[in-house]
């Protein structure tokens, strides 16, 4: 994915005239993992909802750029805390819904890859309401790898899963979205430490660029580098707010 | 099993109720006949009364069928249109605002004696209720569904055609369920202004020949064909809702 581009984010936002942050600049590195640690109600999700062409109701004063120069849109796939499965869909149904949705053909060997690299291949033929909550995140997962967009915007996908499928999450995400310019918002300072190429804190005051530790993403997790970066994270989390 | 025993239960009380209500107050049987008298004019009047529950039926079910589908069109149709929503839903409104019922001497003048009248009195009563269920699922599409759609670029059509349709069939089976119960009333209305077959018409006519023990047989025949239709409609949607997410 050598056309991964990386992204600048500038500005600030506001819904229906109460603001929600302040002028802010965002750098998303080319190819790496950007993580975008914050609290709740911080804004991080808005941030998010810009960048992925969802900010109708959002009033942005700023600009979002990429290295390349070229639009945004259709070049973005999107993964959300709830997985927007479609019910009514089996796994790999739930898989090919973009070519669907645009009318494209369907490129069946390729989502049974994917189904198969998620570990799905058992399940194929179930529908979401089968599925365990991480089983449900891996179609997600295959869905948006389906996309095969250069850009990833990950809103807290893991977040809603006990701690060791999110471990195994992530270790599986870092895998299959190498390569990629991925956006990770998160409020787990550990998934940060873990996962971050680069890693900014947001609170009130605006945007906090932080040292990752120096080993290569994914992260053991209890490295004791990674262990250290994931207090100072806490620490900035908690001074913040 | 247990199922069938309360029903048998609940019938035998009312029936109990019914012949205890008519010893009691010793009504006359041209006021209220006792359940046994009419149960002899129900088997005495199979052929006849079987005759007329057969058209009814028949102009219940292909009203509703067609005012599913009208209603089912209209409301993809409003869903998917702005400019639809603001010229068709205030008249949709509207039309609620006059009876159906005084609509069935019209179309009788309009289309005759025959079954399109009932045909059309009983799309007319359904119409609005599946149309209104069916619109409101398709406005309430899950907003993360709808963001993910955007994000991968579909086209409106194809969201109509893979989200917002089967996001709404819930909705629809609870329109369908009320059209079922909705749809005899519009078709005996339309009998009792112009017909010549029909329970509608066969009550009528028992009425006015004093045949009151009938004209009880034909109503109690109407309410469990009634009840039958709703079962089934019933079962269909709940077995296709089901099916749909599982």
């Amino acid at each position: 994915m050598s056309n991964s581009p990386a992204l600048h984010f500038h500005g600030s936002a506001a819904i229906a005239g109460t603001p929600i942050f302040d002028p802010l600049d965002l750098d998303i590195a080319a190819g790496k993992w950007t993580c975008l640690l914050g609290a709740s109600g911080v804004g991080k999700t808005t941030v998010l909802r810009l960048l992925a062409g969802l900010g109708d109701h959002i009033d942005h004063v700023g600009s979002i750029r990429t290295s390349d120069g070229q639009l945004l849109a259709g070049r973005i796939s999107l993964m959300a805390q709830t997985d927007n499965l479609m019910p009514w869909l089996d796994v790999f149904d739930n898989i090919v819904i973009g070519s669907r949705l645009r009318g494209d053909a369907v490129d069946g060997d390729r989502a049974e890859r994917l189904i198969e690299q998620v570990g799905l291949t058992a399940h194929r033929h179930k529908k979401p309401n089968a599925l365990s909550g991480g089983q449900r995140q891996r179609v997600a997962l295959a869905r948006t790898l389906m996309e095969g967009r250069p850009i990833v915007l990950l809103d807290e996908p893991f977040s809603a899963l006990d701690a060791k499928i999110r471990a195994e999450m992530q270790e599986l995400a870092a895998g299959l979205f190498a390569g990629k310019t991925v956006c990770l918002i998160t409020h787990d300072p550990g998934e940060a430490a873990r996962l971050g190429d680069v890693i900014f804190v947001m609170n009130a005051i605006g945007l906090h660029s932080v040292t990752p530790p120096s080993s290569p993403v994914i992260r053991p997790y209890d490295a004791p580098d990674v262990l250290a970066c994931q207090g100072q994270l806490l620490r900035l989390l908690r001074e913040s707010s | 099993m247990m199922r069938a025993l309360r029903i048998i239960g609940v019938t035998m009380f009312i029936l109990s109720l019914w012949h205890l209500l008519v010893v009691l107050t010793g009504l006359p049987a041209f006021i209220l006949p006792s359940p046994a008298r009419v149960g002899m004019a129900l088997i005495g009047n199979l052929e006849l009364i079987a005759h007329h529950a057969s058209v009814t039926m028949a102009e219940v079910m292909i009203g509703l069928l067609l005012g599913a589908v009208l209603g089912v069109a209209t409301a993809i149709s409003l869903a998917q249109s702005p400019i639809a929503r603001v010229v068709v839903r205030p008249m949709m409104v509207l039309s609620q605002a006059l009876p159906v019922f005084a609509l069935a001497p019209v179309l009788t003048l309009w289309l005759g004696y025959g079954l399109w009248p009932k045909i059309i009195m009983a799309l007319l009563i359904i119409y609005f209720p599946v149309t209104s269920a069916f619109f409101d699922g398709l406005m309430q599409t899950p907003r993360g569904m709808l963001d993910q759609a955007k994000v991968m670029q579909a086209r409106p059509w194809q969201i109509m055609r893979h989200i917002r349709i089967p996001a709404a069939v819930p909705a629809l089976a609870s329109g369908l369920r009320l059209a079922a119960v909705y749809a005899p009333i519009g078709a005996i209305i339309g009998e009792w202004v112009g017909a010549s077959q029909g329970l509608g018409y066969l009550m009528l006519l028992a009425n006015g020949r004093a045949k009151i023990d009938l004209m009880f047989a034909a109503l109690i025949v109407l309410a469990v064909l009634t009840l039958l239709l709703h079962a089934s409609v019933d079962r269909l949607c709940s077995y296709v809702v089901r099916r749909q997410q599982a």
